[in-house]
């Protein structure tokens, strides 16, 4: 639906068809130009709200922080992580202070200081040896629950760590705990990746789950 | 289209279901994989399972715990 001062445009005779055919291109231009402009605008304001919308998306990914070394809370730990990887998601677990004693292999006092070596007799030998968070009872807890879990036909936190790393599970040693606790990179399982909370953040800012246990 | 199977009987969560996303990635679309299980957990879970990992779940009997799930591979490999 052209406006009436246009039609009228058109009707004042032009003198040639090329003249009419610049006549009608000005008209279209002039008014398609300006609602051309404010599309573009809208379509480049859109265009960058999805980029950052992009980047905000959690990954397909889970992020756990073990941060206790008793042996039940490690298994919820390992059995949420191995799930979460069976579903299909990337799944990295953080250990740090307590839950660091899961990952040990090893135990070494040479080159330690002495409240380094005390912690290292104190801790845990690896993830056999772990306390339960309740009713531990000087390890007959442990050795109880170990019992019901192997009639129940329940995996143990051993075979759940290598079923997580198995399945591609990333693991992740706190480096600053480590510190603290006294505990050397070769006390721990080989293979593993070493990192900061930066590194934590990095992971659970795009991961749609995220829990510390 | 194969059909395959996979005893999950007396393992206990979250094996089962570590077993089949591990059996399911051998498999191609349109395969069947029949998995047996007794796992208390395993008709929520496998239900959960298929929803997010995007097959089908053809059928669900539970005969006493003795469960049996039949899954049809639905993503594009």
């Amino acid at each position: 639906m052209l406006p009436r001062h246009e039609v009228r445009t058109v009707a004042s005779l032009p003198a040639s068809a090329e003249e009419l055919d610049a006549l009608i291109n000005a008209a279209v231009e002039r008014r398609v130009g300006a609602a051309l402009g404010d599309l573009e605008r809208a379509v480049a304001d859109l265009r960058s709200a999805m980029t950052t919308t992009t980047a905000n998306t959690p990954d397909d990914r889970a992020t756990i922080v073990a941060f206790s070394g008793d042996m039940d809370r490690l298994f919820a730990t390992f059995a949420i992580a191995s799930g979460a990887a069976a579903m299909g998601m990337e799944v990295s677990i953080y250990f740090t202070f307590w839950g660091l004693t899961a990952l040990r292999v090893k135990t070494t006092f040479a080159g330690k200081s002495i409240s380094q070596k005390m912690a290292a007799m104190v801790l845990p030998s690896g993830p056999a040896s772990l306390p339960t968070s309740r009713m531990n009872m000087a390890g007959m807890g442990p050795a109880f629950f170990k019992m019901l879990m192997k009639q129940r036909r329940v995996q143990s936190v051993p075979e759940m760590l290598a079923m997580c790393r198995d399945l591609g599970i990333k693991i992740i040693a706190c480096e600053m705990s480590m510190g603290v606790m006294g505990i050397t990179r070769e006390e721990l399982i080989p293979d593993i990746d070493y990192g900061g909370v930066a590194t934590y953040l990095g992971d659970a800012s795009r991961s749609k789950i995220t829990l510390f246990i | 289209m194969a059909s395959s199977s996979l005893d999950c009987r007396g393992m206990m969560c979250p094996v089962p279901i570590v077993r089949i996303s591990r059996a399911m990635k051998e498999l191609s679309q349109g395969d069947v994989l029949t998995v047996q299980a007794s796992d208390p957990s395993f008709g929520p879970d496998i239900e959960a399972w298929v929803r997010k990992m995007g097959h089908s779940l053809e059928s669900f009997a539970d005969a006493n715990g003795e469960q049996t799930a039949v899954i049809r591979h639905a993503a594009p490999a």
